[in-house]
């Protein structure tokens, strides 16, 4: 997998923080392993909403990707509660489900944008910088400009 | 087999694009006797306008193949792996599959993919198609076997709303 530059926080210059929501752990190592290229931080991991609810509070993210259909508390429902105690929460719906509809109740609840399974890593990458603005910086990449 | 083409070609994109390798589809048959697994298999149940199930089945090795494939990385051979990797490419397909099928007008839930550990499963019925196919790649064969119907409580139910 090709590295992109990295995306770091404006405001301190760290890595960007996620927490990667799914009940399939290849689902979670995957993208683990995208976010890497990205130059970013796994903060933390849940596979249900509801422990994506406690790991939001516990780690306090820059980025949640949030998987939509998984046991116990759906995404969308999780992002609803995430973001109604923490309007600032950045989620960004990671599934493979994606109907309007879908993305429509996402988008109604709080979620801040949708990316389709199987994850195109360029994507996501795009989607991460629109869903950041002025908050996130793309860093020189290594070796660039020489 | 209009409920079964999206299903086709969500597998035929899902494997293309996460194999990058090309791929040729395999046997395509009606399962007239009950469904016999042949290695690690992920069920995915529908319900709603249309209800029924969906079975991915791949062998252990190709399963590791397979996920090697996905993570661009050789994975150590692990059960655990080996079973996420099917149920999460069941869960794609599916997904895949019922985004094209709602924007048809099918309203459905898709569950959480679950391991299928019998040896057997639902065969044909009058009002149940039931099909195996099987995708050819150069990982090994990933075979989909899919029983879907027509939900007539939901419909009767949506012609009296």
């Amino acid at each position: 997998m090709e590295p992109f530059a990295p995306v770091r926080r404006s405001k301190d210059g760290q890595p960007i923080r996620y927490l990667v929501v799914d009940d399939s752990v290849f689902a979670r190592k995957n993208l683990a392993r995208i976010i890497e290229t990205f130059g970013g931080q796994l903060a933390g991991e849940a596979g249900d909403g509801m422990t994506a609810i406690t790991e939001y509070e516990r780690t306090t993210p820059d980025i949640v990707l949030m998987d939509i259909t998984m046991p116990q508390m759906e995404g969308i429902e999780a992002a609803e509660k995430i973001v109604k105690q923490h309007p600032e929460a950045r989620i960004v719906m990671v599934s493979s489900v994606g109907y309007q509809e879908n993305i429509v109740a996402a988008l109604q609840r709080g979620a801040r944008h949708f990316v389709q399974k199987p994850v195109k890593p360029e994507v996501l990458y795009e989607v991460i910088k629109y869903v950041l603005g002025e908050d996130g910086t793309v860093a020189q990449a290594a070796g660039a400009g020489a | 087999m209009e409920l079964i083409q999206p299903f086709i070609n969500a597998a035929d994109a899902v494997l293309a694009q996460g194999l990058q390798c090309p791929m040729a589809m395999g046997s395509l048959s009606m399962d007239e006797e009950a469904y016999r697994r042949k290695g690690v298999a992920a069920l995915i149940s529908l319900t709603g306008d249309i209800e029924g199930r969906i079975i991915f089945d791949l062998d252990a090795e190709t399963a590791l193949r397979v996920a090697s494939r996905l993570a661009g990385a050789e994975l150590p051979e692990s059960d655990e792996l080996i079973k996420e990797t099917v149920c999460e490419l069941a869960n794609q397909v599916a997904g895949n599959a019922i985004t094209a099928l709602n924007d048809q007008g099918f309203r459905f839930r898709v569950h959480p993919p679950a391991l299928h550990t019998s040896e057997h499963g639902t065969q044909s019925s009058e009002d149940t198609e039931a099909l195996v196919m099987c995708f050819e790649t150069n990982v090994g064969n990933v075979f989909m076997n899919i029983a879907l119907r027509y939900n007539r409580n939901h419909e009767l139910a949506a012609a009296g709303a």
